[in-house]
């Protein structure tokens, strides 16, 4: 390989086919005699532009096709012609430059074209490199050489993470490895699992109990999962009432009034909530907007008034702060407004431990967070949940749902194929790497294969064949021609 | 029908074998791989690159007197029609002398199919040492005479100048070539690149005369095209005589001067206008076949070839096939970079080291 050519930040490199580079492969150019070296990527591959190739492609074909015949060619010299047709440029991207064996991000100088050796850097030796490792190891998977790509546990630590990519690429599985594998190491995850995929993680695929059963619990709406209102503060009923019922401001000002008026005389329950509203002092149309708003609550089946039917989340947080653990809210058939009620609760709840210092930390898994988280917590959850001990990882095949800031803000994304130009754009606006890196890299991910960007991998760009888990499958599509296939 | 064909398919190179004698291309090997191994160092690239030989065209500059304008019409008949053409090339420079690519091809057209053959490219490096004895172990293994010998024939007082080596053995490849399919084939038109101009180094008479026998006898007709001429009638360029003429004709030129020795024209002089457009060639057809035959010769070929822009498909293709892509010139020099161990450096341009932008006649790659 030598190289050809330096524009800004980006290196062509010459390259021939046993040279066997692929995209997203790095590439280290040693300069001997400046006792420097680069570390580049590859972010797309191309013919080498060699003049005369044109006609070459074209006397191959002089009539269309209809032409046959025989070279004899005794020197051999053939072999060199497709040798060269066959030349490649890579285009690369300067990731770093290494001086006195330290890695820096400067990549101010320029290495010499004529004696500087341009050799493949294997994964391996650039995650021993950047030190990536760590001492809470997390296996992702395998790189293309086969080597392991580990990264550390506390690089997700107080980050704001995205893993994104179209359907049926890999997002859930590499999202129930990072929950696992947080788990292990003793965090606390709680996630809103929207499509109740995450339900299976306490069972190996063959259906056994895993290491972590016990660790995993599973709180269904409804079911396992319903609420006293005593169990809730006025601020979180309030939320519930104006962002997912959307009650107006009056009205909400009049509840506000009858729950202290209930909390007072420690009547708190469902059915005294409705017996004053029925009774209180009010204009028609607010006892009306209220009166709906509680029929909302009721019909949703997530409030009761038996105190033998209610659970409360804060246990199972609770029991997650000594080994670990994941509370798995299961979002599967729940309507819009209880999908909001329960996470306005329930981040509600996070917070209000979380300040009290009663946890510690806790890692939030959002699927699809669009479907359920209203507009103002985005810019909540990425600043000031962040600084409570939220660390929330968003999960989306529609990455147009997540805000530009919040890419901008992200520390690590994991992203899996796209071809669609627009989820390119959108995904290309983070700011921990270039566009192009990103367009020209995920545009040819196969499936399970994400690219690793940010924090986690230091800034140096990955692909990773995601490994394969042994946890129950849960929430696949279900399918009308499964038997006949 | 294969059996009727006088062009037929071998396993070997899918080309007629009977007749064709390959110890050309294995002495061409034999002297390619000597003068290759070379105690050069290095080799340079220079603007020789920009130069390619395609053929050996010879051009006179003749007068004539008077000429006719023939009205074609053609008369598909199934018969083959082949055509010939050589390419060569100068790779670079040695302190010693330079480096040589050749290369042939032959394409004919059976039914509605073209195949070809392509022979090459032999690569030599030619120094002032070496090139006497390349050339003559040529010329005498394959037309048995040597330079020095055919000298009186060829009335040539002077041995090949180093620089003239690479039209000489171009030419050697060509008339080698054209004989071969000349024995190969029967009954065929054979179109050349040039002329069936006689008398120069590159064109020897005997070797031409004995081709052109040759096809008479296996009743092969041998059509020369000349892309560009300097032949005129009364200072007119004889190709821009038949613009207002209707395609498809030819113009025969008769009683044009004698031409000095040892130079001979062996072919009678057309201007072929073969199709619509502004492309009129100069078309040579052995002298020694009667007029109406020649006519018929280019009839026949204009109703089994494909004639666009007023040139045979065959010539085109062959011409094609044989030239160097600068992709195939560079293979070649890695190719010699790594057999012979030479070195590619690019020779410093003293025009332009002296006069810069002021230099004058060349055009730089820079």
């Amino acid at each position: 390989m030598k190289i050809y050519k330096k524009e800004g930040n980006v290196l062509q490199i010459l390259s021939f086919p046993e040279d066997n580079i692929e995209k997203g492969d790095y590439i280290l150019i040693e300069d001997s005699k400046a006792r420097k070296a680069l570390i580049a990527q590859v972010i797309d591959i191309q013919f080498a532009n060699i003049p005369g190739m044109l006609e070459e492609l074209l006397r191959s074909c002089p009539d269309g096709g209809n032409i046959h015949g025989e070279d004899f060619d005794p020197l051999e010299i053939a072999p060199y012609i497709t040798y060269i047709q066959d030349s490649r440029l890579l285009i690369c991207k300067i990731r770093a430059s290494i001086k006195n064996e330290y890695l820096s991000p400067s990549k101010s100088w320029l290495p010499s074209r004529s004696h500087s050796i341009v050799k493949k850097l294997p994964v391996s030796r650039l995650l021993e490199m950047i030190k990536a490792k760590g001492k809470l190891p997390i296996v992702l998977g395998e790189t293309k050489e086969s080597s392991p790509l580990i990264i550390d546990a506390s690089s997700l630590d107080g980050r704001l993470n995205i893993i994104t990519g179209k359907k049926e690429t890999g997002k859930s599985h590499l999202s129930k490895l990072l929950v696992l594998s947080l788990v292990h190491y003793g965090a606390t995850v709680v996630i809103f699992d929207l499509n109740g995929e995450y339900a299976g993680l306490g069972y190996s695929s063959d259906g056994a109990r895993n290491e972590y059963y016990h660790r995993i619990h599973v709180l269904t709406p409804g079911k396992n999962f319903k609420l006293m209102l005593g169990q809730l503060d006025l601020r979180v009923m309030l939320n519930i009432l104006v962002h997912a019922l959307r009650l107006p401001g009056t009205s909400a000002r009049e509840f506000r009034h009858i729950w202290k008026s209930l909390k007072e005389r420690k009547e708190l329950s469902l059915r005294a909530l409705g017996e004053t509203i029925r009774n209180w002092h009010c204009n028609i149309h607010i006892r009306d907007a209220l009166f709906s708003r509680y029929y909302a609550l009721v019909n949703s089946g997530l409030f009761t008034d038996n105190p033998s039917e209610a659970s409360d989340i804060e246990q199972y947080l609770f029991k997650t702060r000594e080994k670990g653990g994941a509370v798995v809210i299961n979002l599967r058939d729940t309507s819009s407004i209880d999908r909001q009620i329960m996470v306005e609760y329930t981040l509600g709840k996070l917070v209000e431990l979380l300040s009290n210092w009663r946890l510690k930390a806790v890692f939030l898994f959002a699927e699809e967070a669009h479907l359920y988280l209203r507009e103002t917590y985005w810019d909540d959850i990425v600043t000031r949940m962040r600084h409570f001990g939220i660390f929330t990882t968003f999960i989306t095949n529609q990455p147009d749902s997540i805000r530009s800031g919040i890419y901008r803000q992200a520390d690590n994304i994991f992203l899996f194929n796209f071809t669609n130009e627009n989820d390119l754009e959108a995904v290309s606006r983070a700011a921990r790497v270039d566009a192009e890196t990103v367009k020209s890299i995920a545009r040819d991910l196969p499936p399970h294969h994400c690219l690793v960007l940010g924090k986690a991998v230091k800034d140096f760009p990955m692909v990773v064949k995601v490994k394969r888990l042994n946890v129950k499958t849960m929430g696949g599509t279900r399918l009308f021609f499964k038997e006949k296939n | 029908m294969i059996e009727q064909l006088t062009i037929t398919t071998t396993p070997k190179y899918n080309f007629p074998q009977e007749n064709i004698n390959l110890e050309l291309p294995r002495t061409f090997l034999e002297l390619s791989i000597q003068s290759i191994k070379t105690s050069e160092k290095t080799f340079n690239l220079n603007n020789l690159l920009n130069f390619q030989q395609l053929t050996i065209t010879t051009l006179e500059n003749l007068n004539c007197l008077s000429a006719k304008v023939i009205k074609l019409k053609p008369k598909p008949d199934n018969s083959i029609v082949s055509a010939i053409d050589v390419s060569s090339i100068k790779l670079g420079e040695t302190s010693t002398g330079f480096l040589l690519a050749i290369r042939g091809a032959i394409v004919w057209k059976q039914n509605v199919n073209y195949r070809y053959l392509r022979i090459g490219p032999f690569l030599f490096h030619v120094t002032e040492e070496n090139k006497q004895r390349i050339y003559n172990v040529l010329r005498k293994a394959y037309f048995n005479f040597a330079h020095q010998e055919s000298k009186a024939a060829l009335n040539i007082t002077s041995t090949p100048n180093i620089m003239q080596m690479q039209s000489r053995l171009t030419g050697l490849l060509e008339k080698w070539l054209q004989m071969t399919l000349t024995t190969a084939a029967k009954n065929t038109l054979i179109l050349w690149d040039g002329s069936l101009t006689v008398g120069t180094p590159e064109t020897p008479t005997r070797v031409v005369e004995s081709i052109l026998q040759t096809a008479r006898k296996r009743e092969n007709m041998i059509m020369a095209f000349s892309k560009a001429t300097r032949l005129r009638l009364m200072s007119h360029r004889i190709t821009d005589l038949l613009v207002k003429s209707r395609p498809p004709c030819l113009l025969e030129l008769k009683g044009y001067s004698n031409v000095n020795k040892p130079i001979r024209l062996l072919g009678e002089i057309y201007v072929a206008r073969l199709a619509k457009g502004n492309c009129t060639f100069r078309l040579d057809i052995d002298k020694e076949i009667p007029s109406e035959q020649r006519i018929e010769a280019v009839e026949k070929l204009l109703g089994n070839d494909i004639v666009s822009h007023g040139y045979p498909e065959t010539l085109r293709l062959a011409h094609i096939l044989c030239t160097f892509t600068a992709n195939e010139v560079i293979a070649m020099q890695r190719f010699i970079a790594k057999k012979a161990g030479l070195n590619i450096v690019s020779q410093p341009n003293i025009r332009r080291i002296l006069f810069g932008p002021y230099g004058k006649g060349e055009v730089d790659n820079f």
